[in-house]
C-alpha cells in the first residue's frame, strides 16, 4: 500500500456494472515527507475519503477485489484507509 | 485505474479466438490535467467508447475482467466513459447527438 493524497473526483455516467454507487478519485503517490512521488492514477474509494484527505491506496488487484467484495471486478486501485497522522 | 483518451480504432481480423467479437481501440493515456502521459497503448473496450471521449481505463490482470471472458489476454482495459474530472466538464457526447450510430 502506498500513500496518497485526494485531488479530485471522477465522475462517470457510463461504466464497468461492478461501479455503481462507487467514488471514484485522482490520487496522487507521496513520499515519507507528503511531497509529490510520481504519477497520478484513479482509484475506488471505500472509506468515505474527501478531495484533500491523505490516505492510504491498495495497488494490488486480489487485495482489492477482497476489500470490493465481488471477486470478478475489474478493480485494482483502492482507497483502503484515511491517514490521522505519521510519526 | 488511469485517464486516457480514445484516438481511434484498431482492427485486428487474425486474433485469439478469446479476442473474437471485443473492439480494440487506440488509446492515450492523460494525466489528471488531461494531457498526453506515456505512449498510445490498444485498449479492450467492453463500454462502447468512440475516437475522443475521455475515458477511465484499467491495466494489468484486471484488464481481462472487464470482458465476457475473464481470462483474455489483454492488459488494458476500458472501463468508464467520463463526465467530470474535479470540474471540468470532457463530455462530448451531447455535440454528437447527430451522429448516426451504426
Amino acid at each position: 500500500m502506498i500513500l496518497a493524497k485526494v485531488l479530485e473526483p471522477v465522475v462517470c455516467s457510463t461504466k464497468d456494472s461492478n461501479f455503481d454507487g462507487k467514488k471514484i478519485f485522482v490520487v496522487q503517490p507521496l513520499d515519507k515527507d507528503l511531497k509529490p512521488n510520481g504519477a497520478t492514477f484513479l482509484a475506488f474509494d471505500s472509506n468515505q475519503a474527501g478531495p484533500g484527505d491523505f490516505v492510504i491506496v491498495c495497488r494490488e488487484g486480489n487485495g482489492c477485489r477482497q476489500m470490493w467484495g465481488q471477486d470478478q471486478a475489474p478493480v485494482n486501485a483502492v482507497i483502503a484507509g484515511i491517514v490521522d497522522q505519521l510519526n | 485505474m488511469h485517464l486516457g483518451k480514445i484516438m481511434g480504432t484498431c482492427v485486428a481480423t487474425v486474433k485469439d479466438p478469446s479476442l473474437l467479437g471485443v473492439k480494440l481501440l487506440l488509446l492515450q493515456p492523460l494525466d489528471e490535467k488531461l494531457k498526453n502521459s506515456g505512449a498510445v497503448i490498444v485498449a479492450a473496450d467492453p463500454v462502447g467508447a468512440r475516437t475522443g471521449d475521455i475515458v477511465t481505463w484499467v491495466a494489468s490482470r484486471e484488464a481481462s475482467l472487464a470482458l465476457l471472458n475473464k481470462f483474455a489476454p489483454v492488459d488494458a482495459a476500458v472501463v468508464g466513459l467520463v463526465d467530470h474530472v474535479g470540474d471540468v466538464d470532457v463530455q462530448i457526447r451531447p455535440s454528437r447527438e447527430g451522429e448516426v450510430e451504426t
